[in-house]
């Protein structure tokens, strides 16, 4: 069965690809949360324990034991889902970070499609037109995209938006206070308040989701558009365009069809370095915007020093970051018109 | 390309053509030279010349916009803007220099072995590879300079550790494909060790498309350490230091007072940008067909 649909082969490999790649992260993160300077124990018992209230942290975290057993203590509790406790919410970290997840998750995928619909056809039009002015706003934008610290955009457009023109709202959160919090269906607020039929609040929270959904736009913007242009032309100057034009075919379909069919693989392949960006300046454009997602939740608790958030908080990302990428190839290999084809 | 070795002076000539001839084909590489060697003179230089102390407070001239004694104005203890943002040139520029120099070692040493010998030390190498890019890097750097302590050397031994699978996959790739390449087979029968066919041979050939990729992770190394200490890890306070700066004077955006975080954001962007042309150029340089 399984040699007769290597589309379904394909992706089983795949995810039994990942699993080593989670078994690395699992370590790396205990790793890192072991590697305190000095003693962990005296940093995850808070800067006010005692001699006695450190050592039953230490009883309490297991650390008077092998590392090889800590470790597997430690891969016991992520898999009840315990990721420890945070010192300054007093609240479990994988509750704190549930919680604040879709608020990021809502930031960084609307500031993907932004940046995925401006991109793609940017870069499609820089690759058949080129050396037009289409062509040039398209390397311009594509170096100075990836030029642009993402917290400095934030800030710049806050006070372009926000102080000079007065059309953006108080870069404080998800939703003006005026606003009522809609019913927590999905913890998207856009879709929460869509469900809810309140369009009222529905405009508030997109009115604060577009500032800082635009600067990580900017930022994701570029490679996307590279990487299409540079598909894009090595599609465009393949045998097979070449064939399909002495045959006759229209303009339009041999690019939508053909060329950008092809060039749509390199370009999925790169969305996942680009996940691996946006994740990254997410917690920079959380911060600048007091947006309550999982990004400021770990600059927070970095400020306090408690460690416990934060390597929950990289442990999280990177879990997430590793999903992305399976989804990323297996829509791979559902696009890829080459595979299959043999069994046809 | 090391084949021709036997006639150094014609080579070098053809070389120092085609350099000519894509910088004047390419006016925005010589650009971005001009800029670099701005950067260069601030951050040795800057810091005598510069007109005010940049840690020289004066709560009677805080906060007042550019003006022609305060080029870049003040901020809210007032220090002179221009001053601070052009000494923390240096220590940005030291911040990622040192970070990409360690990471191009230790990823050149471990892509030679992984690339040479193979087997079982390549195997680890690149499921420890895949384990780093697994993570969001910049979290992961969030992460290691949270385990190892709030220090700015920590953010260098941070930015080394993810910017450094670049390099080892590099290598090991360009090492790979010449392991079994004539010149080195002979090399070999020469005589030489292997560690020397190694650096000596195969190495050297995996530099150009190395310099690419230091330029252009230079830019990317700035980014982050400037990203890091935006978010209080590594530089503090009176320090002058770009991403602190931004930090500081986001908190005056919203009512106005711009200078104070345009001006150190607008020295990141610009240095950024110019190790990002410089390293399209340099490519541009060393493989014209990888142009997009």
């Amino acid at each position: 069965m399984l040699a007769s649909s290597p589309r379904l082969r394909a992706t089983l490999l795949r995810v039994a690809q990942s699993i080593p790649v989670v078994i690395g992260v699992v370590i790396i993160s205990f790793l890192l949360t072991r590697a305190l300077p000095g003693d962990p124990a005296v940093y995850f018992a808070g800067v006010a324990a005692d001699t006695a209230s450190i050592e039953q942290t230490r009883v309490a975290m297991g650390l008077d034991k092998p590392l090889v057993q800590q470790f597997f203590i430690y891969v016991g509790n992520l898999l009840q889902g315990d990721l420890g406790q945070s010192l300054s919410s007093g609240r479990s970290v994988a509750a704190d970070l549930a919680k604040r997840l879709p608020a990021s998750l809502e930031l960084t995928l609307s500031a993907l499609i932004l940046a995925i619909v401006i991109a793609v056809p940017l870069g499609v039009l820089a690759a058949t037109r080129p050396g037009t002015w289409v062509d040039h706003l398209c390397r311009v934008v594509v170096t100075a995209g990836v030029s642009l610290p993402t917290f400095f955009t934030g800030i710049l457009l806050i006070y372009i938006f926000y102080y000079l023109l007065g059309i953006a709202p108080s870069p404080l959160g998800r939703l003006d206070f005026i606003y009522l919090d809609p019913d927590h269906v999905t913890g998207f607020y856009l879709i929460d308040a869509a469900l809810m039929g309140d369009w009222e609040t529905w405009r508030g929270a997109a009115k604060q989701l577009i500032l800082p959904a635009t600067t990580l736009a900017l930022f994701t913007l570029a490679p996307i558009a590279r990487m299409t242009r540079a598909a894009m032309l090595t599609a465009l100057s393949s045998d097979f365009i070449r064939t399909a034009r002495a045959a006759g075919l229209s303009n339009r379909t041999i690019l939508y069809r053909y060329a950008f069919r092809n060039a749509l693989l390199p370009v999925v392949t790169t969305l996942g370095m680009v996940f691996s960006f946006a994740l990254g300046a997410n917690v920079l454009v959380e911060k600048v915007f007091a947006w309550p997602g999982i990004g400021s939740y770990a600059v927070e608790a970095l400020v306090v020093s408690d460690y416990a958030a934060v390597q929950g908080f990289v442990l999280a990302m990177a879990l997430l970051f590793v999903a992305l990428n399976l989804v990323i190839d297996l829509l791979y290999t559902a696009i890829d018109p080459r595979i299959g084809f043999s069994s046809k | 390309m090391t084949e021709v070795s036997q006639e150094p002076a014609p080579k070098t000539r053809g070389n120092f053509d085609h350099i000519l001839y894509v910088l004047r084909a390419n006016p925005v590489t010589l650009i971005a030279f001009g800029m670099f060697a701005l950067l260069i003179f601030s951050a040795v230089f800057g810091p005598s010349l510069v007109p005010y102390d940049p840690l020289a407070t004066n709560a009677a001239n805080a906060l007042q916009p550019p003006s022609t004694t305060h080029w870049f104005g003040t901020d809210n203890v007032g220090r002179d803007v221009f001053s601070r943002v052009i000494v923390a040139t240096r220590l940005d520029l030291s911040i990622s220099v040192a970070a990409v120099a360690l990471s191009f070692v230790v990823g050149s040493i471990l892509g030679c072995i992984a690339g040479y010998w193979g087997g079982w030390p390549d195997i680890i190498l690149n499921r420890f590879l895949d384990t780093i890019m697994a993570f969001p890097l910049f979290v992961l750097a969030m992460g290691i300079v949270a385990a190892l302590g709030n220090t700015i050397e920590n953010i260098i031994y941070a930015t080394a550790i993810i910017n450094m699978p670049f390099y080892a996959r590099l290598v090991r790739a360009e090492v790979n494909i010449r392991r079994d390449a004539g010149f080195a087979r002979a090399a070999k029968l020469a005589g030489n060790s292997d560690i020397r066919v190694l650096a000596m041979h195969i190495f050297p050939n995996a530099l150009p498309p190395m310099m690419v990729q230091v330029s252009l992770n230079l830019g990317w190394a700035i980014l982050n350490a400037a990203g890091l200490s935006f978010i209080g890890l590594g530089v503090s306070p009176p320090t002058a230091e770009w991403g602190i700066m931004v930090a500081e004077g986001a908190n005056f955006i919203v009512s106005g007072e711009w200078w104070l975080a345009v001006f150190p954001g607008l020295w990141l962007m610009i240095a950024v940008f110019t190790f990002n042309l410089l390293g399209d150029g340099l490519r541009d340089i060393v493989d014209p067909r990888k142009r997009t």
